[in-house]
């Protein structure tokens, strides 16, 4: 422990301050081709289903009904199952990305035996489909003949329907979706861990800190930018949720494990255009109403460390 | 067969042309029909090219068809559904009127109100009717030495006789959702037969799941599970799967739609003919049969000119003495056909038998999707709830009334 590893040499990170503005050596209308997708592509589509979501909709034709699809959105039964459920689910999964995927960075930070190779099998699920993924567990958590089960049999423990069972069928999409999205969040984490300079914990060391107190102390305060960014994007991500649930359980059995996106989806299926994109409309507020302060919130905290 | 087909060459005009036909789905069996029909319309017609496409099944299907017909780049023809779905596509602005087509004069009464308005005949017949009710296995009631029931506690009662025997009584197969709803859908011939205006009173809003006769479908499905008369596996089950232990004798009912024969003649050719049909049985004891319109094949209002003579003849084609002889082969006939050219096969599957004695008794009712636009999307769900005894049948079919609000507020029918 006393002697000295190459520590990296890293600066302590540049401090805000911005240069004075220089104007762009580019002329403005270099961006007007980005502007062009940016209308077509973005504004058009999310102005346009503003509109769409006040109309009964069947693609022949459109009627203007004011408010009507989001009272009728509000009265659907499922409505509130599926929204608790959807806070369930963002609050299980992205709470459960933050503490593997910060344990995992710490572990493949450190110098661990074949830590390329361990870094590779936990980004590996990031790279793969999401309905194949969902296809895939789909078939190795049939409750009578997938390959856990069987496992589980031969072990003479219980085997529970994981998909099928009312109880457990929310928490299961949520574990497949911790498996594959839990890379992303080793990787922010573990670019976060590597910034901090070296000399923090040659300093930590020399003062006798316990490994633990160097993570309570240095590596959690200081990676808190990458924290941050964890625990928004994922619980955007856990908000949004849809093609995993989608390809695992279609949001059954019965209602069970049925989010806001799913609900959504299942009204453009049936064919009602309009009320599905007033649901569009009510996620994309809910989002926005959670995301925006928890976001300035913890900027600002961030700001006083 | 000489004769038809030099007519329908009469019609095409000499200029070589292309259409283009939408298939009524992407599953082997439709994509082979389609195909065997083109192939053999080519030839009839040399001068008309024929290039056929397919399409995905169930919702993702209705989706395509509506953006297609919206964005005027459907197919020369198409084959869908009749009934409500095809409501859903608003024929009278979208499709071309065959009212005035030859075959149009030999469709049943039933078909021309499932594939038209007031105001048109959009579409002919493809492939065969079929019926919704209970598959058995004529086997294993042989062997136990049943009787087919007429009463629904003669059925229950006929099933713990399967159960003490050891075998399957009924099979459920969630794995599948759709399957979850056959014993309501099914049951509204005998929900017809006791309220003959039910439907109508339904969609004006004055007619609810809730409370009898429709109340039925959904009590069945409960006691099923109450009294554990299925597969264990029942919430994974597959209807592929299903199939196989219904024809190989490992259970003994399945509520189901008969059309599915054609998926045991591709598994279990040799079993076939071991499932027999008998209609969902009914408190009163005097079940009927709910039939399901056949298919449709369309023209879009997009096709004209050249293309739309040729799309004319191809359409008129299918139900020809040949298109009769591959609709024959093809292994889709699995009941009585929509239009009197065609006739069912001596070598027809033996629950086609089963279903014509229903249709010769006059024991036959429309489904609900035939004679009213209401269908909550839901139901699937609801009764997956109901059958694995997450909610009562009572709690469901509240569930349900609520459901069907949306639908019937999204078409704007008066009175909700």
């Amino acid at each position: 422990m006393t002697t000295s590893k190459p520590v990296h040499r890293v600066k302590p990170a540049a401090p805000t301050q911005r240069s004075p503005r220089t104007w762009s050596t580019y002329p403005l209308w270099f961006f007007v081709p980005v502007l062009v997708l940016f209308v077509v592509f973005f504004a058009v589509p999310t102005f346009s289903s503003f509109y769409f979501s006040l109309t009964r909709w069947s693609l022949f034709d459109s009627t203007f009904i004011g408010f009507g699809n989001f009272v009728q959105f509000f009265k659907n039964p499922q409505l509130y199952t599926s929204f608790i459920h959807t806070l369930i689910y963002a609050a299980v999964t992205s709470g459960s990305k933050i503490v593997l995927g910060f344990l995992l960075a710490l572990l493949l930070t450190s110098p661990v035996i074949g830590k390329g190779y361990l870094r590779a099998v936990v980004f590996f699920p990031v790279l793969l489909s999401t309905i194949g993924v969902g296809i895939l567990f789909k078939s190795l958590l049939d409750p009578f003949h997938g390959i856990v089960n069987a496992a589980l049999g031969v072990l003479h423990l219980p085997q529970p329907g994981w998909f099928t069972d009312p109880a457990l069928a929310l928490l299961t999409v949520a574990g497949v979706d911790i498996w594959k999205g839990v890379g992303i969040a080793t990787l922010i984490f573990m670019a976060g861990i590597v910034a901090i300079p070296g000399e923090y914990f040659e300093a930590a060391r020399i003062d006798g800190a316990t490994p633990a107190q160097q993570v309570r102390l240095i590596t959690m305060p200081l990676a808190r930018n990458a924290t941050v960014t964890v625990i928004i994007l994922s619980l955007i991500g856990g908000l949004r949720s849809f093609d995993i649930i989608w390809a695992t359980t279609g949001g059954g059995p019965g209602f069970t494990s049925d989010v806001l996106a799913s609900v959504i989806y299942k009204q453009y299926q049936a064919g009602f255009y309009g009320l599905s994109t007033a649901g569009n409309v009510v996620l994309f507020t809910l989002v926005t109403v959670l995301m925006v302060p928890l976001s300035y919130l913890l900027n600002r905290k961030q700001v006083e460390v | 067969m000489t004769l038809s087909s030099a007519h329908v060459t009469a019609t095409v005009a000499a200029n070589p042309v292309t259409i283009s036909v939408l298939a009524g789905g992407n599953d082997p069996a439709k994509t082979k029909f389609a195909t065997a029909l083109a192939t053999a319309f080519m030839k009839a017609n040399p001068s008309v090219t024929v290039k056929v496409e397919t399409r995905p099944g169930g919702t993702e299907g209705d989706n395509l068809i509506k953006t297609r017909l919206a964005t005027r780049s459907m197919n020369d023809v198409f084959i869908y559904n009749s009934g409500s779905l095809l409501q859903a596509l608003q024929p009278d602005n979208q499709l071309v009127d065959q009212s005035g087509q030859p075959w149009a004069k030999r469709v049943t009464p039933e078909f021309r109100q499932a594939a038209g308005t007031a105001r048109g005949l959009y579409g002919a017949p493809v492939s065969s009717s079929f019926y919704g009710g209970i598959m058995y296995n004529k086997k294993v009631y042989a062997k136990l030495g049943l009787r087919v029931p007429k009463t629904w506690n003669e059925f229950i009662s006929n099933n713990q006789k399967v159960k003490a025997a050891g075998l399957t009584p009924v099979l459920v197969s969630y794995g599948d959702t759709w399957t979850s709803q056959l014993l309501v859908l099914a049951d509204f011939a005998n929900v017809s037969r006791q309220a003959p205006d039910w439907a109508a009173k339904y969609t004006a809003n004055q007619a609810k799941y809730v409370n009898p006769p429709a109340l039925a479908g959904f009590t069945h499905t409960a006691e099923i599970y109450s009294k554990q008369l299925m597969n264990k596996d029942y919430a994974s089950l597959t209807f592929v799967n299903a199939l196989k232990a219904l024809a190989t004798g490992q259970a003994a009912h399945y509520p189901m739609l008969t059309v599915v024969i054609g998926n045991v003649m591709q598994s279990n050719p040799a079993q076939v003919n071991d499932i027999g049909y008998f209609a969902v049985p009914s408190d009163s004891g005097t079940p009927r049969a709910t039939v399901w319109e056949a298919d449709a094949a369309y023209i879009p209002k997009s096709t004209t000119g050249e293309k739309l003579k040729a799309a004319e003849a191809f359409v008129a084609f299918i139900n020809s003495r040949t298109g009769c002889d591959i609709q024959n082969s093809s292994g889709t006939v699995a009941g009585p056909y929509s239009i009197s050219t065609c006739k069912v096969p001596a070598n027809a599957p033996a629950l086609v038998k089963d279903e014509l004695k229903y249709q010769a008794s006059k024991q036959t009712g429309l489904a609900l999707e035939y004679v009213s636009p209401i269908k909550g999307p839901n139901l699937e769900k609801i009764l997956i709830q109901v059958g694995s005894g997450i909610s009562t049948a009572q709690v469901g079919a509240g569930l349900y009334d609520q459901d069907v609000v949306q639908q019937a507020q999204q078409l704007g029918l008066p009175g909700w």
